[in-house]
């Protein structure tokens, strides 16, 4: 099937591969013109916010992990920092640490599935990873081996790399002694040698020239790359702290979807995650990082969707240096977590998923039980990004195959890894009480 | 409700594509090869964390791979092959009338079918709407309730077809699913423990976190699977496998009373991952004043 689409035509893909949750998208072109682009999600809502409320304080880590497999620690990590905020309590020094290596190992994970699972075989011409294999073996394998560490340093940490069981409010039920943590070095020291290596296999990939001007959006830390705390910074300089969040963005519930648009007050669509994070963040990358972003030819930002992939490569390269330089400094605190006890109050909590900040917050009764809850995950806020990308994006292709152009376009949406799950599994709960 | 090995049944092969996802792209068995069995993985309303344990097989992906022909994984190809499929894997449990349909036309489709996870076996965490009023939740929620469809209770896959075998878990454990499908392959039933977690915990020489610091723990009436992995990190269990087969739900709330916990304690703890599973569903409404039962 080669017709193109000249006049009043619809282009849908359905649902989209390779992206988390089930979605699907549909342009309208008029006269030649595309009038209109739809992301749809298919995903039932599941309402987490409503069935929070009830639930005692230590809950939220294990229940907010389930919005999504592929990020539970994004959930659990956002969930912490809120509770422990209305309560009172600072998570610092070996304890934070070690849910930055919890972190660092599912930034591993999902990077690498995303890069060599998902999206690499968009730029190679294959339906998927299994097709992808037998013509590009060595790459498969590194990136095998890559989310293999990625997981293993889950499951130290955490106990299991899907939906940890070892991460509480105040800390962690139990920490790892300094010789279990030495057994994550080599395994790390090989998985930065291949992230290193997945950057230059993926700078050379072929880039279709794309530029979007989107405001970017990410948690800034003062001395290090912002993952799991930070304040908010944007590209034209707008800041704000997580307590503020609901001040600046605002969310619109789509009629037609099951998910809600965030926008940036006084600026619109905005997008989060990795381009946004290396274009604010990038000054403060590990050496090796920078070294390999500029030997790719990142620059300052990056601007370009599709050459997403090599920012999450670079991210690979940082988290691994991240991850060995917490092992080698381990030195295990007396308690495996600070006492929380439950107050009145609300409290926020914002850290950066691998896909893009992931906000969290909770009113608590003196009791420790849950009023009300917010979440808001990052493919909400990129969504309205995304389908102004894909405008574009199809007007400069109109010409092409409808095949070829339905092809495309999927490989667009992966650019922002959208994990769809996320998006629905988000509820907009608008509790109001006097 | 707990898994039992049941041998699969042959369906009649079907004619129909599944709603919304008709897989045409391809033939099936191209070029005549010989054919392997054909796998799809299907999704309904869950977190993809379960069928992310496929692909964190990262040893075993691709001899899988040889082993099956990959027809239908959206997560994971754009790949689409159609139907009929020997093995289909659901994920996720049926909240939408839509899916209810849905999911009636991939069992036709399937000469066995198998649930992966608490979702699908018994309604997951998105089953806690059954003991609320879910009309509240959407309208409360949404500026446009009418475009959000949700029935009103979040069921398991076998309250609406067959279902072969269950795989619980929230998530699935990997070295079990690769059991299905080493057992698939084989055309045995999967061997899968049916004990406790409790059971397991002592196989694995822990001292009893109940016994030893009084932490509350659903071991003893949880399914094994998981190999005590929330006692070996210092917790209790909170029984992401579900309920055991014969499970004495009622002595171990009464133990959790005894350790000090209030009603409401003991309510939430049987009320989560596995909530609707009728062992729990019947001890957390015992100890729910004034919810719904
Ligand atoms: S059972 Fe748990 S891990 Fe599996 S899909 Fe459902 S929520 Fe996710
Ligand atoms: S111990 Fe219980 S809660 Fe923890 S992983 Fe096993 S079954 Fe799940």
């Amino acid at each position: 099937m080669t017709h193109k689409l000249t006049g009043d035509q619809l282009l849908t893909t359905d649902p989209l591969a390779r992206v988390e949750g089930e979605g699907a998208m549909t342009v309208r072109v008029r006269g030649g013109s595309v009038t209109d682009v739809e992301l749809r999600i298919f995903e039932p809502p599941r309402f987490f916010e409503a069935f929070l409320r009830g639930r005692a304080y230590t809950e939220p880590p294990d229940i907010t992990a389930r919005i999504c497999g592929i990020c539970p620690v994004a959930y659990q990590m956002s969930s912490c920092l809120a509770i422990e905020q209305v309560c009172g309590v600072r998570v610092d020094g070996p304890l934070r640490d070690l849910r930055r290596l919890l972190y660092c190992g599912e930034w591993i994970e999902s990077h690498a599935l995303h890069i060599y699972l998902l999206h690499a075989p968009d730029f190679l011409g294959f339906d998927g990873v299994v097709d992808m294999a037998p013509h590009a073996p060595e790459a498969v394998e590194r990136g095998l081996r890559l989310k293999r560490v990625g997981n293993e340093v889950m499951t130290l940490v955490g106990g299991r790399s899907i939906h940890p069981v070892n991460v509480k409010v105040g800390g962690f039920y139990r920490v790892p002694t300094r010789a279990e943590l030495r057994t994550l070095r080599e395994p790390l020291l090989h998985a930065r040698e291949d992230a290193l290596e997945t950057v230059r296999w993926v700078s050379g990939f072929d880039f279709p020239d794309f530029e979007q001007h989107q405001e970017y959006l990410a948690l800034r830390s003062p001395d290090s790359y912002a993952i799991e705390g930070g304040s908010f910074v944007s590209s034209s300089g707008i800041a704000f702290e997580s307590a503020d969040f609901d001040l600046h963005v605002r969310e619109e519930h789509v009629a037609r979807s099951n998910a809600l648009h965030a926008r940036l007050h006084g600026v619109g669509s905005y997008v989060v995650g990795p381009m946004a994070r290396y274009t604010i963040n990038h000054d403060v990358l590990s050496p090796l990082a920078l070294e390999a972003a500029a030997a790719a030819g990142l620059g300052a930002t990056c601007r370009n969707p599709f050459r997403s992939i090599i920012v999450r490569a670079v991210e690979l390269v940082y988290a691994c240096d991240e991850a060995l330089r917490i092992v080698a400094g381990w030195e295990p605190p007396s308690q495996p977590a600070v006492e929380v006890t439950p107050r009145a109050g609300v409290g926020t909590g914002a850290t950066e998923a691998p896909r893009g900040v992931i906000w969290h917050r909770y009113r608590l009764a003196g009791d420790g039980t849950i009023r009300d809850a917010r979440i808001v995950p990052p493919t909400s806020q990129n969504q309205a990004s995304i389908e102004e990308d894909m405008r574009s994006f199809v007007q400069d292709r109109l010409d092409l195959p409808t095949d070829e152009l339905t092809r495309q376009c999927e490989q667009a949406i992966r650019n922002y890894d959208p994990c769809i799950s996320c998006a629905t599994h988000f509820l907009h709960l608008h509790v109001e009480r006097a | 409700m707990s898994p039992q090995p049941v041998p699969a049944t042959p369906k009649p092969p079907a004619t129909k594509s599944p709603a919304n996802n008709p897989p045409t792209t391809k033939p099936a068995n191209p070029g005549g090869a010989a054919a392997k069995p054909k796998l799809a993985v299907w999704k309904f309303a869950s977190c993809d964390g379960c069928q992310l344990s496929i692909l964190n097989c990262e040893d075993e992906l691709l001899a899988l791979a040889g082993a099956v022909d990959i027809a239908y994984f959206p997560e994971a190809t754009r790949g689409m092959v159609a139907g009929p499929y020997d093995l289909s894997l659901v994920e996720g449990s049926v909240t939408t009338p839509v899916d209810a349909e849905r999911i009636r036309r991939i069992r036709a489709e399937s000469s066995t079918l198998v649930t992966i996870g608490a979702c699908a076996t018994a309604g997951g965490i998105q089953a806690l709407r059954n003991f609320a009023d879910v009309d509240e939740f959407r309208s409360v929620v949404y500026a446009h309730p009418g475009y959000v469809s949700a029935l009103d209770r979040s069921t398991g896959i076998a309250t609406h077809v067959h279902v072969d075998f269950e795989l619980r878990g929230c998530p699935i454990d990997k070295g079990q699913l690769l059991e299905v499908f080493a057992a698939f392959v084989q055309g045995r039933p999967p061997r899968v423990p049916a004990h406790s977690v409790c059971m397991e915990c002592k196989l694995r020489g822990n001292v009893c976190v109940m016994v030893a610091s009084g932490t509350p723990c659903m071991g003893p009436v949880t399914q094994a699977g998981c190999g005590a992995l929330c006692p070996s990190y210092n917790r209790g269990c909170y029984a992401c496998f579900g309920p055991k087969e014969t499970a004495n739900t009622a002595s171990l709330a009464d133990q959790l009373i005894r350790l000090g916990l209030g009603d409401r304690d003991v309510m939430r703890m049987f009320r989560t991952f596995n909530a609707a599973a009728e062992d729990f569903r019947q001890q957390s409404v015992a100890h729910d004043e004034g919810g719904r039962r």
